[in-house]
C-alpha cells in the first residue's frame, strides 16, 4: 500500500505528513530517552530485518505467495515507540531509495503503514493479551491476532483520508468496502506469519521480545502447544466473522458500478451539501445516494481507529514512564 | 613507541543467570610490545576475559592494568582509546557506509576532525594495505580486505594495545599470509585469541591456555605445541602432518 | 502492497560522472522534493503543464546516463497503482463516454491520468536521486540539512546491513531447498516463518555486537560528524532553478 505522489489530495499530504512527522519527533526522543544510545545500532539493524522480512514469500495457495508487512511485529518485539520508528524508517527509505510509495506521499504513507500498525497493533496486542493466559503461547496468540488488527486499521485509516482528500470519483463506500475487505485477508496472512515468527522467535530468546516482558522465567517455561493447523483453522474462522461484520456494512450501502448506474449525474448535486462540499471531498461522498449512512460508516471507523491507535500511544507513554521510575 | 604492557590478575565473572563462573580466577602478564597468543577451546572464556580488557564486561573482581592506567568505570574513555579491539565478525567492526567513515568513527570520537581526520585516514589505510579504499562500501570488500580495514579502524586510534578474536577466520591462504605480515609489522602488544596453532606460532614466541576460565599453560609457544598431550586435554589439535619442532 | 523491492541496497547507485552525479547530495534531495511537490499540486487539466514537467523529469534522466532500461525497471514499483487506476473510470459516477460500447466516466479518466501523471513523475524524480548519489552521499546530504542526527544513524545503520541480512536470508533459504524444501501451501510455511524468527535473533544480537564494536571505539552516544563539507550558494542556486523552472511552469501555464 505504498501510495505514489498525488494519490491523494495535497491538503491531505500536507496534514498527514505534519501529524507524521510530530509522531516521529515523540518517537525520536522517547527512543533516545528509553534504552539510551544501545537504541541506535539496534533500530537500524531491526529496521534491515523488517526490510529483509518483507522480501521473503510465503507461499499462500497453489503457487501463489504473500509477505509480511511487520508492524505489529515489530512493537511486539521492540515495543511500540521503537517499534514504529523502525517500520517508518522502512517507509521512508523505501520511498528515498526504491521509488516505492511517493515522496510527496510520505506523510499519509507513514501515518497508515507506521504510525497506526504500530500503535494500533499495540493497543490491540495489549487488550488481547488481557484476557490471554500468562504463558508464551497467550504472547504469541496476542501478537498474532494484533497483527490481523493491525492492517485492517491501516486500511480503514487509509479510506478515512481517502474521505477528505480522494483524487478520483471512488465514493468512501466503495474503497472502504473494498480496502477493508482485501485486507481481512491480508491480515489473515499477517496474523499467521506473526504468529509463527513471534513463536520462533520466543522459542530461542524470549528475553528479546518486550510483549513478553511481563511474564516471569516458569511462566515462559510453559509450553502451550498448539499445532499449526489448528491455528490455521482457527485463523481463517476468526476472518470469515469478521469479514461478514464487515460485509453488513458494506451490503448496506450499495455496490458501487451498480450506483453509478442508477444515480447517473448525481455528483453535481451532492457538492451542494453541507458536509460535502465544505470539510470532506466531493468525490468520496459523491455517488452515493445515502450521504449519512457514508459518513456513518467513516465515523465509525474513524473512531475505531483512533481509539486503538490513542490507546496504544497512551499505553507506550505510560510504560515508558513506568520504566524510568523504576 | 606506541606500546604497553597488560597486568591481569585474579579476573573472576559469572554471566547473570549462570551457575558457574566464566572467568575463574584469570592471571596473566603481558610486556611491553609482546605478541602472546591466547589458546583454548570453544566457551572457555577466551573472549570473556578480552572483553574485559577494554572494559565491554565490567569486572566483577580482581584487577587489570594497562601499562599505568587501571580498568575502571572511570578510566574507560582512556583505557578504550589505548586498547584497540578488533572483533571477530568484520562486519560488527565496519558499521558505517564508507570505510573512510568507519576509519574515521574512533578518531573522531577523540575529537580529531577536518584535514587532519582526513589525513589520518588516508595514513591509516595505507599502513594495512588499504590504500585507495576510502570510499568503498564495506559490503563490497573480500573477507581479506575487511580484515584489515577493520583493523585500521583501531590502528587509527592510535592505540598501545591491540586485541585481535580470530584474526584469521574464513580467510584465505593468501589474505590470512597479508594479514600475517601486517600484525608481524605492528609494534603494538598484541593478544590473539585464535584456533589457528600454526599462526600462534608463526606470530607470537609465546602462548597461553586458557581453559576452564582460567590460565592452564603459559610457556613459549612451540614448547606448548609439541606437547601433545596437553593440547588433547583442551581439545587443540595441530594440522595434520604439521610439526612444530620443524620449523 | 509490491513485495518485490527490486534491487537491493548496493545496486541502488549507478557509478558515473554525470552532472547529474557530480551534484551536491543536499541540493539534489531539496530540488526533488521540491519538483515533486509542484508536480503534486499541479491540476490534473494542465496537460500542457505535465508535458513540460515530463520533458524536464526525462532530461534529468538522460543526464544521468543511468540508461533507459534501468530507469524503466525501477518505475516498474509504480504497476500496482497503474491498476488501480484504470479500474477507476469504471466505478466512477458522472458524466460518461462511450469507448468502443464500453461507458466510462470522464470525471474517472481524468482521475486515471492525475494518478498516471503524478506517480509517473514522482517515481521517475526519485529515480533519478537515488540512482545518481551513493548512500553515504545521500546520508551526508541528510545530515546537513538538519534531519535529527539520530534519525539519519537508525537509517545509516539500516541501509549498511540490509544486504547482510539479505545474504544470510538467502543462505538459510538455500539450505532449506537443499534439503527438499518447497512449500506450495500455506501450513507449510512454518520452517520459512522459523528462519524470519531466527533473522531476527541474529539481528538483534548483531546489533549488540556493533553497539560494541562502537563502544569499543570510544562511542559516547553521539554519532560523530565525519564530512562536513557545505554546498556552496552557487550549487544552491544552480540547483534550484530546476524545481523553479516547474514552477514557473505551472503559474504560466495555469
Amino acid at each position: 500500500m505504498h501510495a505514489p505522489d498525488g494519490f491523494l489530495q495535497p491538503s491531505v499530504a500536507l496534514v498527514t505528513a505534519i501529524l507524521s512527522i510530530g509522531v516521529l519527533a515523540l518517537g525520536l526522543r522517547h527512543a533516545g530517552r528509553e534504552l539510551g544510545d544501545r537504541q541506535v545500532p539496534l533500530a537500524g539493524v531491526a529496521a534491515a530485518f523488517i526490510f529483509a522480512a518483507q522480501m521473503v514469500n510465503f507461499p499462500v495457495a497453489a503457487g501463489t505467495t504473500g509477505h509480511l508487512l511487520g508492524g505489529a511485529l515489530a512493537v511486539v518485539l521492540l515495543g511500540p515507540w521503537v517499534g514504529m520508528l523502525v517500520v517508518s524508517v522502512v517507509v521512508i527509505v523505501q520511498a528515498l531509495l526504491f521509488a516505492d510509495g511517493g515522496l510527496t506521499a510520505l506523510g499519509y504513507n507513514t501515518l497508515n503503514m507506521a504510525i497506526v500498525t504500530a500503535f494500533g497493533g499495540w493497543a490491540a496486542f495489549l487488550l488481547v493479551r488481557k484476557v490471554m493466559p500468562r504463558t508464551s503461547g497467550g504472547v504469541i496468540g496476542a501478537g498474532a491476532l494484533a497483527a490481523g488488527v493491525s492492517v485492517v486499521l491501516s486500511a480503514a485509516a487509509f479510506s478515512i483520508e481517502w474521505l477528505f482528500g480522494a483524487s478520483a470519483p471512488v465514493a468512501f463506500d466503495t474503497v472502504f468496502g473494498a480496502m477493508v475487505g482485501v485486507h481481512v485477508l491480508i491480515g489473515v496472512g499477517e496474523a499467521v506469519l506473526t504468529g509463527l515468527v513471534l513463536s520462533a522467535v520466543m522459542a530461542s530468546r524470549p528475553d528479546l521480545v518486550i510483549g513478553a516482558n511481563h511474564l516471569t522465567s516458569d511462566e515462559l517455561a510453559v509450553r502451550s502447544r498448539v499445532g499449526m493447523r489448528p491455528f490455521l483453522i482457527g485463523s481463517v474462522l476468526a476472518a470469515v466473522v469478521v469479514g461478514v461484520v464487515i460485509s453488513q456494512f458494506a451490503a448496506s450501502s450499495p455496490d458501487g458500478l451498480e450506483r453509478v448506474a442508477i444515480d447517473n449525474g448525481f455528483a453535481e448535486s451532492a457538492t451542494d451539501h453541507a458536509f460535502g462540499s465544505s470539510l470532506f471531498s466531493d468525490y468520496a461522498t459523491a455517488g452515493v445516494s445515502n450521504e449519512s449512512l457514508s459518513l456513518a460508516v467513516a465515523g465509525v471507523a474513524g473512531i475505531a481507529v483512533t481509539l486503538l491507535v490513542g490507546g496504544g500511544v497512551l499505553s507506550a507513554s505510560r510504560s515508558v514512564r513506568r520504566r524510568q521510575m523504576v | 613507541m606506541p606500546a604497553c604492557s597488560v597486568v591481569v590478575r585474579d579476573l573472576r565473572f559469572r554471566y547473570p543467570g549462570e551457575h558457574h563462573d566464566a572467568l575463574h580466577g584469570l592471571s596473566i602478564e603481558v610486556a611491553e610490545g609482546e605478541r602472546v597468543a591466547v589458546l583454548g577451546p570453544n566457551g572457555s572464556g577466551k573472549t570473556t576475559f578480552v572483553m574485559h580488557l577494554n572494559g565491554l564486561l565490567s569486572m566483577q573482581s580482581g584487577e587489570i592494568r594497562i601499562g599505568d592506567l587501571s580498568v575502571v568505570e572511570d578510566n574507560l574513555r582512556e583505557v578504550r582509546r589505548v586498547v584497540g579491539a578488533v572483533f571477530q565478525d568484520a562486519d560488527d567492526q565496519l558499521f558505517m557506509s564508507t570505510v573512510r567513515e568507519d576509519v574515521a568513527f574512533g578518531p573522531a570520537n577523540l575529537g580529531i576532525s577536518g584535514s587532519e581526520l582526513d589525513e589520518l585516514v588516508e595514513r591509516t589505510l595505507k599502513r594495512v594495505g588499504a590504500d585507495g579504499y576510502a570510499d568503498r562500501n564495506p559490503h563490497h570488500l573480500s573477507g581479506g580486505e575487511k580484515r584489515r580495514v577493520a583493523i585500521a579502524t583501531v590502528l587509527s586510534m592510535d592505540p598501545h594495545v591491540l586485541i585481535l578474536d580470530e584474526p584469521t577466520s574464513g580467510l584465505d591462504p593468501a589474505g590470512r599470509r597479508e594479514l600475517i605480515d601486517l600484525l608481524s609489522g605492528l609494534a603494538q602488544t598484541q593478544l590473539i585469541v585464535t584456533h589457528d596453532l600454526p599462526l600462534a606460532l608463526q606470530l607470537c614466541a609465546r602462548s597461553v591456555i586458557v581453559s576452564g576460565g582460567k590460565v592452564v599453560a603459559d610457556a613459549p609457544t612451540v614448547e606448548l605445541l609439541s606437547d601433545v598431550e596437553l593440547l588433547a586435554q583442551h581439545r587443540l589439535e595441530l594440522p595434520m602432518g604439521f610439526d612444530p619442532s620443524r620449523l | 502492497m509490491s513485495g518485490a523491492h527490486g534491487s537491493t541496497v548496493s545496486r541502488i547507485f549507478i557509478p558515473g560522472d554525470s552532472q547529474i552525479h557530480r551534484l551536491s547530495p543536499e541540493t539534489k534531495l531539496v530540488a526533488v522534493v521540491a519538483a515533486v511537490i509542484v508536480m503534486a499540486v499541479t491540476p490534473r487539466h494542465e496537460v500542457v503543464a505535465f508535458a513540460l514537467d515530463a520533458v524536464g523529469a526525462w532530461s534529468v534522466i538522460a543526464l544521468s546516463g543511468i540508461g533507459v532500461r534501468t530507469y524503466l525497471k525501477r518505475l516498474a514499483v509504480i504497476i500496482p497503482f497503474i491498476l488501480f487506476a484504470v479500474i477507476v473510470p469504471f466505478l466512477s459516477g458522472g458524466e460518461s463516454v462511450q469507448v468502443v460500447g464500453v461507458s466510462l466516466s470522464v470525471d474517472g479518466l481524468w482521475a486515471t491520468w492525475n494518478i498516471l501523471v503524478k506517480a509517473g513523475l514522482g517515481a521517475t524524480m526519485s529515480i533519478a536521486l537515488s540512482a545518481t548519489t551513493p548512500v553515504a552521499e545521500l546520508l551526508h546530504g541528510m545530515t546537513r540539512l538538519r534531519v535529527p542526527r539520530l534519525l539519519v544513524a537508525i537509517i545509516a545503520f539500516m541501509l549498511r546491513y540490509i544486504d547482510v541480512l539479505v545474504e544470510q536470508l538467502g543462505r538459510m533459504r538455500r539450505s532449506m531447498v537443499a534439503r527438499g524444501h518447497d512449500p506450495r501451501w500455506l501450513w507449510q510455511i512454518k520452517p520459512i516463518a522459523s528462519s524470519a524468527g531466527a533473522l531476527f535473533v541474529r539481528s538483534y544480537e548483531r546489533g549488540e555486537r556493533v553497539h560494541q564494536a562502537m563502544l569499543a571505539r570510544g562511542y559516547s552516544g553521539v554519532m560523530p560528524v565525519v564530512n562536513d563539507r557545505h554546498a556552496s550558494t552557487r550549487e544552491w542556486l544552480s540547483v534550484m532553478a530546476y524545481p523553479f523552472m516547474f514552477a514557473v511552469v505551472l503559474v504560466v501555464v495555469v
